[in-house]
């Protein structure tokens, strides 16, 4: 057991350590892609393909999560052309309601494990993720213990994952980081290469609730784990940037660096994701400007 | 030591702040002979798109404001631009060419117009509102209600139509276009004159000092031939004042891509300024809105 905890300290303690400045030059410089026109189209097809739409409040109520259910299925009723967004993502305790509503069309994912503060018992976390996945969940978002990374207790934080991810059964697993809390890149990495080697499918920046959330930096140094953890391994994982992307143009620099990071495997709905709830109606407006050569306004997608 | 020259450089004022365009573009700002007097910033169709976002965002603040709260706020403007009236005479003199007594003449008449809408503020509702008999147990009232963003043409001034050599467009036009749609609690994009932009340009600084809420006016120098048809058809623009839009042919265009979304559409006039102006202005852009209240409940 000793020995086990000490091997998963010398792997993640012997990663090389991030060039912040580097990494966030680097991104900026990737932020300053201009892409128009047909390809500018493409992008946003892709982005909107790629929302995991989420309603995370203590306010949200079946009626609520139906209808975002709804826009999901037709992000913009007047337009058929328009994809579905890739999932919905809610609290456990909808995630029957979006069933009812999508069917088996959408994903559907619950965040569990005490989100988002992932501080309780194992047996609750488990029992959480269990309720969700019986509900109906076909993708959880866990939380990871932060205090335990913090401390550098890996040891616990990597069973935990074990465990969720056993919980889940056929489920796919997204582990949420929460970068905000972390305080260095090198503990980004640290932190995606654990999650990676407990069996994640998927990595996840933020859970929306911290600030700083998603940042172009802190993804781009998620991008080359994954890349580098199938160089090494040979199993892909995908990643999920959430929280502070509200823009068409922030979504598309993200795309910008998953294709100069990553190449084209990433570019997908089954290895990308944007959690996110306001970027969905600024990509709509968007594509509606591109159709129909004019600016449009709040007026035409919904609130919520 | 002869003192190195503080040239300005002149910018928009979108949201509350003062940015370069979007594009980097810039055109030379000339007087009344053609001299060289200044570098504008140029926008673009962009700087009218965050323009519109900014005017949106300032809409739900500014128009829930008492009627009282902005008519002191526009009475601030009228007080700041009275200590700034030497600036504006003398670029209004730079830019028109006109004499200085007709040019104080026309600076006063614009600060009188801003206290004019001022006193306005919490009286046209008044007159413009009503109650209304209807048969039945019912108090019926209509109270004029904000249109929400319009898009304004200045008048132009300079070389352009038949009032071009009074002077009256690039600061007095200005404001007799903007703040009648300010005070009812709209917000504007207003595309200033594009061959006499300067005293506009510091209209927007005295408007920025004046507890004017950021986002209420921006105002934008160019061309408004570039500029304007952006606004037409922008979807969350709800009306446009084509009174600056000297080409018939493009104020028709205009008015028709507006009715895209219905937009309230005032057509192109050639007013004399200095005349004292009626609640038309402030009739136009507000909506009737009308409320049945039961009596004896």
């Amino acid at each position: 057991m000793a020995s086990a905890t000490q091997s998963l300290r010398r792997t993640l303690e012997g990663l090389p350590g991030v060039d912040a400045v580097g990494v966030e030059a680097r991104a900026a410089g990737l932020g300053t892609r201009s892409i128009k026109t047909t390809s500018k189209q493409w992008a946003i097809d892709l982005a909107i393909s790629m929302v995991d739409l989420t309603t995370l409040e203590g306010a949200d109520t079946p009626g609520k999560v139906r209808a975002l259910s709804s826009k999901a299925l037709r992000p913009d009723p007047t337009d058929s052309t328009c994809p579905p967004v890739a999932a919905v993502c809610v609290y456990p305790d909808m995630v029957s309601t979006v069933r009812e509503v999508v069917g088996d069309r959408l994903h559907v994912a619950a965040v569990a494990t005490a989100f988002p503060s992932g501080r309780a018992a194992l047996d609750v976390k488990l029992a959480d993720t269990q309720d969700a996945v019986e509900a109906g969940a076909d993708e959880v978002d866990m939380v990871i213990d932060r205090g335990a990374f913090l401390r550098g207790d890996y040891t616990r934080v990597h069973d935990e994952i074990v465990a969720v991810k056993e919980a889940c059964g056929d489920a796919h697993l997204k582990v949420i980081l929460e970068t905000g809390e972390l305080q260095t890149y090198d503990n980004v990495r640290r932190a995606s290469w654990l999650a990676m080697d407990a069996g994640a499918d998927f990595i996840k920046t933020s859970t929306g609730k911290i600030q700083p959330a998603a940042t172009l930096p802190v993804t781009l140094v998620m991008l080359e784990a994954v890349r580098d953890y199938r160089i090494a391994t040979g199993r892909q994982v995908g990643v999920k940037p959430a929280g502070g992307i509200r823009t068409s143009k922030d979504a598309i620099k993200y795309l910008v660096t998953i294709n100069e990071t990553c190449g084209d495997d990433w570019l997908s709905p089954d290895w990308f994701r944007f959690g996110a709830s306001s970027l969905l109606n600024d990509l709509l407006l968007q594509r509606q400007k591109m159709i129909t050569g004019h600016y449009s306004g709040p007026d035409y997608v919904t609130l919520d | 030591m002869s003192r190195v020259e503080v040239r300005k450089t002149h910018k928009l004022y979108i949201g509350g702040a003062f940015p370069r365009s979007e594009s980097g573009r810039t055109y030379e700002a000339v007087d009344a002979k053609g001299r060289f007097l200044a570098n504008m910033a140029k926008a673009s169709r962009k700087d009218g798109r965050d323009a519109v976002l900014a005017a949106r965002k300032a809409f739900g603040g500014w128009s829930t404001r008492t009627p009282y709260n902005r008519g002191q706020i526009l009475y601030r403007i009228a007080e700041v631009m009275e200590g700034r009236r030497d600036q504006l005479t003398t670029q209004l003199r730079e830019a028109e060419g006109l004499s200085p007594k007709r040019t104080e003449a026309v600076v006063d008449a614009a600060v009188d117009r801003v206290v004019w809408y001022a006193g306005w503020a919490d009286k046209y509702a008044q007159v413009l509102g009503n109650a209304n008999p209807v048969s039945g147990p019912f108090f019926n009232l209509s109270s004029p209600e904000p249109t929400g963003v319009v898009a304004i043409v200045a008048p132009q001034g300079g070389g352009a139509g038949p009032r071009a050599a009074d002077g009256q467009g690039p600061l007095l036009g200005l404001v007799s276009t903007v703040l009648p749609a300010i005070t009812t609690g709209n917000t504007v994009v207003v595309v200033a004159s594009e061959a006499h932009p300067i005293p506009a340009v510091t209209l927007a600084e005295i408007m920025a000092t004046s507890d004017l809420p950021s986002g209420v006016v921006n105002l934008l120098t160019g061309s408004s031939a570039e500029i304007a048809p952006w606004l037409a058809t922008h979807s969350d623009v709800n009306g446009l004042d084509l009174t600056g839009v000297d080409d018939p042919e493009l104020a028709r265009t205009l008015e028709s891509d507006g009715a895209e979304n219905l937009k309230r559409v005032r057509r192109p006039s050639d007013e004399d300024w200095l005349r004292e102006p009626t609640l038309s202005r402030l009739e136009q852009w507000v909506e009737t809105k009308t409320v049945w209240h039961p009596i004896g409940v």
